[in-house]
């Protein structure tokens, strides 16, 4: 923060000249980066829609009351369905996640090129959208259960794996330096001084995935991949209006009952 | 015993943290080890057994030479090494037992200890060190629910279930208040004295070191000032290790030990330093 | 010191189990255990469908070898670009819309009517995932990057204004009080007290919802808005696996730089 000697004494100011210049030259810069992202995207849009889109709102919101709560009945299995893709997803996703996560942090990997290898698959399966795992395995396992699983599965080890070995390399060293020090091998370090430190972030993180797995299991349906999202497809496909507002209700119920287990949960843990 | 030879350790950043020592330290003798931070003694220890590598020098636990050893004979020498560490290094999670069971790793394989499975004399022997220490009701809490001088013990039974013929001990008061301090010293020194025990003790407070030690060895910037029996420690020989500082009140003479029931120093009870080198 | 001759110890240990009633730990184990059961029961795997499948898996991992990004690399890289700009208007205008709801979702900051109204926002954005909000946004605004848009930004709200406002109430209460003993108003408040307080990471999380708005940009295409996610689907569609896999790649290689500019950027910024 300079001071600048101007004709009537010091002034004081926040920034220097430079760096004044800078910041409006970054927000310069910023704002005609949106305007042109701006002028990209409304030049693919037809306006007509847009301008229309109020009174489309209203109507569809009048259709949508009230929910059709009769509709439920064929909802239970889908919800039953929903939960396992998230459950059993989260699980297979922590039974891989463990080893890939030991073999990503610096302090427990065997070598740097095993390392790189889990590095790498915590990215590819991170990058990729849950959706997107679903359609590629819809593409293999035909429609169904199986195939949302494996996806939710899938997106979830890098997630998971990412936290965990981040927690890994953060313990406290001076734990297994002292378990060290006993003549105990490798793996016994990591058993006694590595794994108890750890443990509660694995059950954090496996919880915290399983409440995000929740909602995303919620739209696997819209690609074939099980799930209540097949029931929303085939609403919307159908202008159903009641049945998509007590779909939204299920999930919205669903989500909240998730968020809240899994707070609990944590809380708990910690 | 314990002989280092020539011992030498450069880090990585360049910083020579020993420049080639020599000591021996005899059968059942307790050594302090004073200096300044930084001054190499945590190295010293850690270059023993080799948590940390010595760049150069040869360690000689009895006959065995260390520094050349394979990493399974490293972990087969280890056993006979317990340490104790600052800030009690133990596992916080697990419990009381199962800090002192760890002491065992070195003899027991990788599904035993998965399964907590000791052997029936090592959990007699921790049971029994832990009712030595005074904490055989502690046995099923977390270690992260004792206070620091509880924690302490149990890192001194982990170490002492090892049935190691050394001890490292590296600065074991850094993080207790005074009075605590001294009971901690003393039953280092008590076991050491029951079991024969050689150690080598980090320690900054001088006046512990005098009171609870047969020999003390001086380490300045990696290179020993000063080897000799705690009451021959003058102000002199405490401005060669430390620096400049009026050091008439720091030395302790043996009639301010004014502890209330025993103040005699243990280590005088059993031997005379008998200095060596 | 005890006088005890020869005390007798224990030669077993077994470690306290980590819930201490049984009844309570066998009935979450057995509960476990039945659940698993149930949820593999539903899995219904037809194998014969996954035989089926599997020769068409593995057409598709050759695909990856080499990947093509030489044909329809026109309609690529226009599904690219328009990804990109709509992550980028979208986490403007979604950050934008944050931060008065934000303020207002802050306990500590806002009236009660405020909060709450503001709080229901939050919660209302954050439960439906990004390619539900699509799916309506696609119906009122018609397909293309101008619903992803829409629906992309209603997410970052419910993200962006629900970490501000917890922000927010995890201020330091101390730093916030001395400015207002100054006589400061409600805004240079918030402009001195508040702002400093909770700006470092806030930038850090916009860089990081950008990287999240790209992800899902991917997504919000298979539902209709835009993107390369309509990309990505036509080409499944058309069983160009090839190109298929070279839009995965060039997503997980734009999502890695975009993870390495937010790591850059929070170090910078803190």
């Amino acid at each position: 923060m300079p001071l600048i000697e101007t004709s009537d004494g010091p002034d004081w100011r926040r920034r220097t000249t430079k760096q004044e210049f800078m910041i409006w030259f970054g927000w310069l810069i910023g704002t005609a980066i949106v305007v042109y992202a701006f002028h990209l995207i409304s030049e693919k849009t037809i306006w007509f829609f847009v301008q229309d889109a109020g009174t489309q709102a209203m109507d569809i919101g009048t259709r949508m009351v009230p929910p059709k709560i009769s509709y439920m009945d064929k909802l239970w299995l889908p919800v039953w369905d929903t939960l396992n893709i998230a459950t059993l997803g989260t699980v297979i996703a922590l039974i891989i996640a463990v080893p890939v996560a030991f073999a990503a942090a610096r302090n427990t990997t065997p070598h740097p090129i095993i390392r790189a290898t889990a590095l790498l698959v915590i990215v590819s399966s991170r990058s990729v959208n849950s959706l997107i795992w679903a359609l590629m395995l819809v593409f293999i396992f035909g429609p169904g259960v199986l195939a949302g699983t494996i996806a939710i599965g899938l997106r979830s080890i890098g997630f998971c794996a990412k936290l965990l070995y981040e927690a890994i390399e953060e313990i406290d060293h001076t734990q297994v330096e002292a378990i060290e020090a006993t003549g105990a091998s490798r793996a016994q370090q990591i058993l006694f001084g590595i794994v108890p430190q750890v443990l509660p972030t694995f059950a954090g993180v496996g919880v915290f995935r399983w409440d995000i797995n929740i909602r995303e299991s919620t739209i696997l349906g819209l690609v074939g991949a099980g799930g209540i999202g097949l029931q929303l497809n085939g609403s919307i496909n159908t202008l159903a209006w009641t049945q998509v507002s007590m779909i939204l209700l299920v999930i919205f119920v669903t989500v909240l009952i998730s968020e809240w287990v899994s707070a609990k949960v944590r809380h708990a843990i910690i | 015993m314990l002989r280092l030879e020539g011992l030498r350790k450069q880090y990585r950043t360049g910083d020579l943290a020993l420049k080639g020592v020599d000591l021996e330290v005899p059968d059942s003798q307790v050594m302090a080890l004073i200096g300044p931070s930084g001054a190499g003694k945590s190295t010293l220890i850690r270059c023993v057994n080799r948590l940390v590598e010595p760049t150069d020098g040869k360690v000689y636990l009895g006959d065995l030479e260390l520094t050349s050893l394979s990493r399974f004979a490293l972990r087969k020498a280890r056993r006979r090494m317990g340490m104790i560490f600052q800030e009690y290094a133990l596992v916080e999670r697990l419990t009381v037992m199962e800090n002192v069971l760890s002491g065992r790793l070195g003899y027991v394989g990788f599904w035993r200890s998965w399964f907590r499975k000791f052997p029936k004399e090592d959990v007699r022997e921790a049971y029994r060190l832990l009712d030595r220490v005074g904490l055989m009701d502690m046995a099923d809490k977390r270690a992260d629910e004792l206070s620091g001088g509880q924690r302490q013990r149990v890192g001194i039974c982990r170490a002492l279930i090892q049935n190691p013929e050394l001890l490292l001990v590296d600065e074991p008061t850094a993080s207790l208040d005074p009075k605590t301090s001294r009971q901690i010293m003393r039953l280092i020194n008590e076991l050491c004295a029951e079991r024969g025990l050689a150690a080598i003790i980090n320690i900054h407070d001088v006046m512990l070191a005098q009171m609870f030690s047969q020999r003390i060895v001086g380490l300045e910037l990696g290179a020993i000032v000063y080897d000799g029996p705690p009451d021959q420690l003058t102000p002199e020989v405490l401005t060669r290790i430390y620096g400049e500082e009026d050091w008439e009140a720091t030395i302790g003479k043996d009639e301010d030990a004014e502890d209330e029931d025993e103040t005699v120093p243990v280590a005088a009870q059993v031997l005379t330093g008998e200095a060596a080198s | 010191m005890t006088e005890q001759v020869n005390p007798v110890y224990p030669t077993t240990w077994k470690r306290p189990p980590l819930i201490s009633s049984a009844t309570l730990r066998w009935s979450i184990i057995l509960g476990a255990a039945i659940y698993l059961a149930l949820a593999l029961g539903t899995m219904d795997v037809k194998w014969s469908r996954v035989a089926e499948g599997l020769p068409r898996g593995q057409r598709f991992l050759d695909a990856f070898f080499p990947p093509n990004f030489a044909d329809n690399r026109g309609v690529v890289w226009d599904g690219i670009q328009e990804s990109i700009w709509m992550a980028v208007i979208a986490t403007v205008a979604g950050i934008m819309m944050s931060i008065p709801i934000g303020l207002g979702a802050a306990r500590n900051l806002a009236p009660k009517w405020v909060y709450l109204s503001c709080r229901a926002i939050v919660a209302g954005s954050r439960t439906f995932p990004e390619v539900i909000l699509a799916i309506f946004a696609v119906k009122l605004f018609g397909f293309g990057p101008f619903a992803g848009f829409i629906a992309l930004s209603i997410g970052t709200i419910g993200f962006f204004a629900k970490l501000l406002a917890e922000d927010i109430e995890n201020m330091s209460a101390a730093q916030a009080e001395a400015v207002k003993a100054t006589g400061a108003n409600w805004f240079q408040w918030v402009n001195y007290a508040i702002q400093p307080q909770v700006m470092p990471r806030m930038i850090g999380l916009s860089v990081y919802r950008l990287d999240i708005n790209f992800r899902e940009s991917a997504v919000v295409g298979i539902v209709g808005g835009g993107g390369i996610g309509a990309t990505l689907n036509t080409a499944f569609d058309r069983y160009e696996f090839d190109t298929a896999a070279a839009i995965l790649l060039i997503i997980i290689g734009i999502v890695l730089v975009l993870e390495y500019a937010s790591g850059y950027l929070r170090k910078w910024v803190q």
